[in-house]
């Protein structure tokens, strides 16, 4: 249940609600006029569909919520739907989320804006119902973009501005939320004026239309090279198509800035590509993704307090992988030294964070070490101290030189 | 096929799309290994040269036989899946093997 207080933001009349993160996203739903929903519950993730169905059920909500039997036909509902014109959501995570991944492929292959909110859990097997983030991390490679949130604020505000990043970058983007630590906790949330959402997210202007006055088939067999059409245009092969996508997706990095900068002066909550604290003459980068970063701004303020340069930076654009801004912006800080924890790992090898951001940091030419570190896997808690036991053992490499700074990855707070 | 227009590159389009039309799927007809040969002895609409039994204009899946007197198969498109020679009643159809090149 919601509990509603006057608000007090400086540029608008905002409403504050106290909810769980599953419902900011629910309400963000509902703020975009999104026309048609269609997902399949799943733990953590059913309060978010359930508050829609209530939404669409008392008519609060102009949508049409189509139940199916499987995220794999949810998702394909949601592709459906969206080449015919329609602004789609849908929610999922851990298997469920898995099931979708052959779809997942076809909406940003046809270049669908559509909208899905992950509440992060940990995959199977064994059965987990908990926390971490392997299941979008394990998405990564299919073609749709990825931001992470911190706190129900974020979930909410993130949700509003995926719809004018997706429907600009056309491309499908996935608003991702630690199970659990945001999922079922309660915040207060500042809710937008529906009507500064509409003139900050304008109606969805499709460029997939099927008229059955000039009917056309959406992705029919593409061969590998271009091909002349029935009209004599020639039209792009499978490597054309791909190609595109991939500039769009590496091109979309200040579609997300100028996202959150107009978010920002619209409803006075600004938002950028990573957000960072206590970095200014940090000697050691602590770099992270969703809550583990909100965890982490009080070991900082420990360790910082202990006399020890640490600074903390949450990525918040995952894919696409903002390279070139967040390699800038650990050289900026001076650091000598980068420790990445996550919540997932790219099996065989380490966190799949710190191996991006390697790449990034080797392309342009920014040498620190980077440590990779694994914590709260399938719901393990994370403490302030696990945090400060990591960043330790990495503060511990900063005098190094050379090939001895290189540290294998390590699981902390794992009992074997 | 639409009239020829030529070829007019770049392509605007993000999403692969077509429209319903001959040849959209690209010529299928290079895909073959045994093409179709209809016996004017063995046809009865070639025979008769009155239109009736079509079996192979209905079964083609590729719809390149037409409805006409004989029926003809329009190669370009025919993949030479020999479901035609299967359903004729009259044996009339020999899947013949492509040269090859």
């Amino acid at each position: 249940m919601s509990i509603e207080k006057k608000g007090d933001c400086m540029t608008c009349a905002e409403k504050v609600l106290i909810m769980t993160g599953n419902h900011a996203a629910a309400y963000a739903v509902k703020l975009c006029d999104v026309q048609v929903i269609s997902a399949y519950p799943i733990t953590p993730q059913s309060p978010v569909v359930e508050k829609l169905m209530e939404f669409v059920e008392s008519g609060e909500m102009k949508a049409e919520y189509v139940a199916v039997e499987s995220e794999h036909s949810a998702i394909t509902v949601c592709i459906s739907a969206s080449v015919v014109g329609a602004r789609v959501f849908t929610a999922s995570c851990a298997n469920g989320l898995a099931l979708m991944h052959e779809m997942l492929h076809w909406a940003a292959g046809t270049r669908l804006p559509i909208v899905m909110a992950i509440p992060n859990r940990a995959v199977a097997a064994p059965w987990n119902i908990l926390n971490d983030q392997q299941d979008s991390i394990s998405q990564r490679d299919t073609g749709w973009m990825q931001i992470y949130c911190r706190n129900n604020q974020e979930i909410l505000d993130t949700v509003i501005q995926a719809y004018r990043i997706a429907e600009t970058v056309m491309a499908p983007v996935m608003v991702c939320y630690d199970g659990y630590v945001l999922s079922h906790t309660l915040m207060p949330v500042n809710m937008p004026d529906e009507k500064l959402v509409r003139e900050y997210l304008p109606p969805y202007r499709p460029h997939t239309v099927l008229d059955p006055k000039s009917p056309r088939n959406i992705n029919p067999v593409t061969l590998a090279d271009p091909r002349m059409n029935a009209e004599g245009v020639l039209c792009h092969g499978y490597m054309e198509l791909r190609s595109l996508l991939q500039k769009s997706l590496l091109g979309s990095v200040s579609v997300v800035a100028e996202a959150g900068r107009e978010f920002g002066r619209i409803f006075g909550r600004e938002y950028g590509i990573y957000d960072s604290y206590r970095t200014e003459d940090a000697d050691l980068l602590m770099v992270s993704i969703g809550s583990l970063a909100s965890e982490a701004m009080d070991t900082v303020d420990n360790m910082r307090a202990a006399g020890m340069k640490i600074g903390v930076m949450h990525l918040r654009l995952y894919r696409p992988f903002p390279a070139e801004v967040i390699a800038k912006a650990v050289r900026e800080t001076g650091c000598r030294g980068v420790a990445v924890l996550e919540k997932n790992v790219s099996y065989g090898y380490e966190g799949a964070v710190c191996s991006d951001l390697k790449a990034a940091l080797f392309d342009h030419g920014v040498d620190v070490f980077a440590h990779s570190y694994i914590l709260g896997l399938g719901g393990r808690n994370v403490s302030v101290s696990d945090i400060e036991e990591a960043l330790n053992r990495s503060y511990g490499y900063l005098e190094k030189k050379g090939p001895d700074r290189i540290k294998g990855q390590e699981w902390i707070n794992c009992r074997v | 096929m639409k009239e020829d227009k030529g070829p007019t590159s770049g392509c605007d389009h993000i999403t692969a799309s077509s429209t319903p039309a001959t040849g959209e799927g690209g010529r299928t007809g290079d895909w073959r290994v045994l093409y179709p040969v209809i016996s004017r002895d063995g046809c009865v609409v070639a025979k008769t040269g009155k239109p009736m039994c079509y079996m192979c204009w209905m079964f083609c899946p590729e719809g390149v036989i037409s409805k006409t007197v004989p029926p003809e198969i329009n190669l370009e498109y025919c993949k030479g899946c020999g479901i035609c020679a299967e359903e004729c009643p009259s044996k009339a159809i020999t899947m013949v093997q492509e040269s090859g090149e």
